[in-house]
């Protein structure tokens, strides 16, 4: 049958009942804009709450570990060979915590195809002065436009210009707990004693804020060769090297084989961060599964308006019937009733989520531990729209399905004769 | 080809609730090309049955019913509905209007459904038999609008759309008074004389019936005239 008569005939049956036709249009709006909102901003918050952890962490970090060595000289006896080995308390030796020929390390790494970018770290102990008091500290040296690209290090940056680390010589970014207890802003001049007790006095030209009191108390970043002068060491002593792949769930076998292949220590982001993986994706999970819920209930919504106007409409359809229009004819015209509510009542759903969400994106929202977040984080992923589309499609379809299956099976007789 | 339009043979009904009862006992008559006949009976005679069973709406019955030329045993739903669509003009006790649609739209359906012409010729066909009806200026109104006899003229006049080999009439004067049984009587008399047009009338009213071509009377399912 031309779809032109079945349109024809479906929009005469649904502006016929406009009142009931917009409020399942408006179940189904409501429904969609309410599983575009709760996901975006579901999701908007995973996103920042993962990110506090995610963004800070790399995939795979490269270090040396102060460990007892694993092949022990007892191991590799012929004598002993057969026997068992009693010797306890073994002490690991002394040796310096900076990753051996890492110059050649990380020429290897920037050649890896896996590897989106590699981030060199210089970890220092320190003490900061405050007048005769010495206050513990931990000044990392970092390559800061490295930090900026693949650990949003400027999210953090509360006062100054990080760059500045970089370019004006032995200068300090400190964490606001530390600037709080030496009293230091921006231009101000701090002393750190070194581990080798000499003083060096350092500029103040940033402050950064991590959300976690605790590091913001000891935590500050310098250039990797003012940190290297501060250690009084060379210019290839890096205590980790961090890594960002272009894959993170390749991330354990990655550190894995770097582990062997550069006979360093490595860890990935998963073993190190399990829970929050874990977290995120439990609260997507009741997420949509809220938003499914609304959507079903919509359907029921629909299901029940389109067995009501069947039953209003009985006349109709056996007319129809009897003139020469066969079962299917009939309830494509009910499909496409519901369709039309399921298409007109998703796209404003779509619409007015999109506006709610934008809404949410608006509304102020202040966190201590991310000062440069200001109002509440929205995900304006594509995918939930079009999740949302085509279950808005698919729900309406099976809502006028049955209640279409109905209409098709009327006998025109049984109407006709009842009279 | 024969110029019979319809003819029935042995068709028998049964009902089965509440229990096991013959409505229609082996039934057999022919309608010829162009012939008035009406159906006849008391309530319950089994003519408003056996006109369903005529028009392939009701497909429970024994016998054969062969309706121009084409046996309709073992057809299948779709296929019977575009016969119904084709080849059956209906006209029924009530209007069955569709309220939603203007008269025009009402009248066209069943062509628009036949799709063998475009819809601007299916109106122009519409409003010719309109014209014919007498009710022309009526054409965009809703059937809401109209009168009890206007309403049962647009379907008369949608009976006529595909240009049917028949049409079948279930008491279509059952709800008229008497100026508008009239008004319809004369139409299918019409309609019967000058366009050649088969019909077969379920009626009551025995007026109407002695001035058709011919009656057939049924009596507890049986054809006892005709």
């Amino acid at each position: 049958m031309k779809y032109k008569l079945v349109i024809q005939i479906s929009k005469a049956l649904l502006l016929a009942r406009w009142k009931q036709t917009l409020v399942a249009g408006i179940g189904v709006s409501f429904s969609i804009a309410m599983f575009i909102t709760l996901l975006g901003f579901m999701n908007g918050l995973n996103g920042l709450l993962d990110g506090l952890v995610t963004n800070r962490t790399p995939h795979v970090r490269l270090y040396n570990e102060v460990k007892i060595t694993s092949e022990q000289p007892m191991d590799k006896s012929v004598e002993y060979n057969e026997d068992y080995n009693f010797v306890r308390s073994l002490k690991p030796k002394n040796e310096n915590l900076d990753i051996k020929n890492s110059i050649g390390i990380i020429h290897a790494l920037n050649a890896d195809d896996r590897v989106l970018g590699v981030c060199p770290k210089v970890s220092s102990q320190v003490f900061y002065n405050a007048g005769n008091v010495r206050l513990n500290g931990v000044i990392d040296g970092i390559d800061v436009e490295g930090e900026k690209e693949f650990y949003a290090f400027d999210d953090y940056m509360v006062a100054g210009n990080s760059i500045d680390i970089e370019t004006v010589s032995n200068s300090i970014i400190v964490g606001t707990g530390v600037a709080d207890n030496l009293m230091a802003e921006v231009g101000d001049i701090i002393q750190v004693t070194n581990s080798r007790g000499e003083i060096i006095k350092l500029k103040v030209v940033g402050m950064y804020q991590s959300g976690m009191a605790d590091i913001d108390k000891v935590q500050s970043y310098a250039s990797v060769e003012t940190t290297q002068k501060i250690l009084g060491v060379s210019g290839d002593y890096l205590t980790d090297i961090k890594i960002k792949l272009k894959d993170m769930s390749i991330a354990p076998q990655v550190a894995k084989e770097y582990e062997e292949l550069f006979g360093t220590s490595a860890s990935d982001i998963q073993s190190a961060n399990a829970q929050f993986d874990t977290g995120s994706s439990i609260r997507s999970l009741i997420s949509y599964a809220v938003g499914i819920t609304l959507l079903i209930v919509a359907g029921f919504g629909i299901y029940n308006i389109l067995n009501m106007l069947i039953y209003e409409k009985m006349d109709s359809i056996a007319i129809l019937k009897a003139t020469g229009f066969s079962g299917k004819d009939v309830s494509n015209v009910f499909i496409m009733i519901a369709l039309t509510i399921g298409i007109l009542g998703g796209a404003l759903g779509l619409i007015i989520g999109f506006g709610l969400c934008n809404v949410i994106d608006n509304i102020p929202f202040d966190t201590e531990a991310l000062p440069t977040v200001t109002t509440y984080p929205i995900d304006y992923g594509v995918r939930y729209y079009i999740i949302a589309g085509i279950f808005s499609v698919v729900t309406t379809y099976l809502a006028g399905y049955f209640p279409s299956r109905k209409a098709s099976k009327v006998d025109p007789v049984e109407i006709i004769r009842g009279k | 080809m024969t110029d019979k339009v319809l003819e029935a043979v042995n068709i028998s009904k049964f009902f089965h609730n509440p229990k096991t009862f013959q409505v229609l006992k082996d039934i057999s008559f022919s309608i010829d090309r162009g012939e008035f006949v009406s159906v006849i009976g008391k309530s319950g005679c089994g003519k408003s049955t056996l006109l369903y069973i005529l028009s392939t709406m009701d497909t429970d019955y024994t016998g054969e019913l062969i309706i121009d030329g084409e046996n309709l045993k073992s057809k299948v739903d779709k296929e019977l509905a575009a016969i119904r669509n084709e080849k059956i003009g209906f006209v029924f006790q009530f209007h069955y209007l569709l309220n939603e649609f203007d008269v025009i739209t009402n009248v066209m359906l069943p062509g628009l459904k036949l799709e063998k012409l475009s819809t601007e010729e299916v109106r122009e066909n519409a409003y010719q038999k309109l014209k014919i009806l007498g009710i022309e200026d009526e054409a965009l109104k809703k059937p809401n609008q109209l009168s009890g006899g206007q309403k049962q003229r647009v379907s008369i006049a949608r009976s006529l759309i595909n240009d049917p080999i028949i049409i079948m009439a279930d008491e279509p004067t059952g709800n008229l008074d008497f100026k508008n049984s009239r008004i319809v009587f004369d139409i299918f008399k019409e309609l019967s004389v000058e366009f050649n047009q088969s019909l077969l009338v379920v009626t009551h009213d025995n007026e109407f019936a002695e001035n058709t071509d011919r009656i057939i009377e049924l009596l507890d399912g049986e054809v006892i005239r005709g």
